[in-house]
């Protein structure tokens, strides 16, 4: 027999190097963890202004004689939090294989942040002063309307969901589109809350 | 070690509900009085992030199981992890297949910079040594520079290769954290 002696290290033939892992930290987790860092500056930068714009300089909040449609919001507020029950019932029902509960689900789901996202349109379009009235309305449209975005984008990624789910391409086993989903949509709930806690209630 | 709330939906859900509450309360403190609301604000930041950092982390507590050996009749893998500038390591007769891992040591800052280089160049002659050195007749000897923890290298290590023991070269220490958290047989060399 021949000895046969490896090193991996010093030549890599007709193929890239070998990635070096480290399982510190999972490629996946690190990504997520990228994700959440530039959300968390993102919004960040956006509650900065916001601060400056109302604690440093001291600027009303909501400036007279404009009014900020609380009631409206907190109702926003409710669908959307129930949404997100609604997500967490259709992953339960996916891992159960109930086939109606994940469809069931992910439909109501779809159906409140769709509700949401019109009701916050039809908010704009009545509240009656715009981005060039100051810094209060200024502030108030770039963090809602940043969560907005959010939210269609998470309305985007649970239409395509819902698609699938309907074509029967979840199982028990295979349903790891609904969970990477379902957190998307968990954390546009945790973010709104931060948003309508700050811009509405506070 | 910090759960993370992100880790899978249903911890997400949890975290949501947490949030849910703490909302609840800086309304309420919000509604008696602005400044009442921010002090309760900070309070639940607080809770929040102590809450997070009281919770254990899935599996950390148990402790790894033991496995059977896989390894077909007349094969015995060795896997051995050395330190940088190890020069020499003894196996057994009856390794036909052994894996060196030489963890590319590094400082913290050297760590959190990224300035690894000179430390995966001496991990990488190191490797390449012993595996000439261990290199015989009827053997495969590979050699492959790990993690910057001894642990955390042979955890890595033991995902493509299935090793029957891990003989450990160097600090001692490094046996009794690499055998609580590996399911095969861990020795000293």
């Amino acid at each position: 027999m021949v000895a046969h002696a490896e090193a991996h290290l010093d030549h890599h033939e007709e193929h890239p190097p070998e990635p070096h892992y480290s399982s510190r930290i999972s490629p996946s987790i690190l990504g997520m963890y990228l994700f959440i860092g530039s959300e968390i500056m993102l919004f960040g930068s956006f509650f900065t202004a916001y601060f400056f714009v109302r604690v440093v300089n001291g600027v009303a909040w909501p400036t007279p004689p404009f009014h900020l449609p609380v009631y409206m919001a907190f109702i926003n507020t409710l669908i959307l939090v129930t949404s997100s029950f609604t997500m967490h019932w259709a992953l339960t029902s996916v891992k159960k294989g109930n086939v109606f509960g994940l469809r069931a689900g992910l439909l109501l789901t779809f159906l409140m942040g769709l509700t949401f996202l019109i009701t916050q349109v039809t908010e704009y379009l009545r509240i009656g002063f715009n981005t060039g009235d100051g810094a209060f309305p200024t502030i108030f449209f770039c963090l809602t309307g940043l969560h907005g975005c959010h939210v269609f984008v998470g309305l985007t990624i649970l239409l395509f969901m819902t698609i699938r789910a309907f074509r029967g391409h979840f199982s028990p086993d295979h349903h790891h589109g609904v969970e990477i989903g379902g957190i998307y949509w968990h954390f546009v709930d945790v973010m709104w809350i931060l948003v309508f806690l700050t811009v509405y209630i506070i | 070690m910090a759960r993370n709330p992100f880790r899978s939906e249903s911890e997400m859900f949890r975290f949501l509900g947490v949030v849910i509450v703490a909302a609840v309360l800086i309304a309420i403190g919000a509604w008696i009085n602005v400044w009442v609301g921010v002090v309760v604000a900070v309070l639940a930041v607080a809770g929040i992030v102590w809450w997070l950092l009281q919770e254990p982390v899935p599996g950390t507590a148990e402790p790894a199981p033991k496995l059977a050996s896989q390894t077909p009749a007349g094969t015995h893998r060795v896997l051995v992890v050395a330190p940088p500038g190890t020069t020499s390591v003894q196996v057994g007769d009856a390794a036909t297949e052994v894996v060196v891992i030489v963890p590319a040591l590094a400082s913290k800052l050297e760590a959190a910079t990224g300035a690894v280089d000179d430390r995966r160049a001496e991990a990488e002659q190191t490797a390449l040594s012993l595996t000439r050195s261990l290199s015989r007749d009827g053997r495969s000897v590979r050699g492959e520079v790990g993690a910057d923890n001894p642990v955390l290298a042979v955890e890595d290590a033991l995902r493509t290769f299935g090793a029957d023991e891990v003989l450990v070269a160097g600090d001692e220490a490094w046996v009794d954290d690499i055998r609580a958290r590996v399911a095969v047989p861990v020795r000293h060399a």
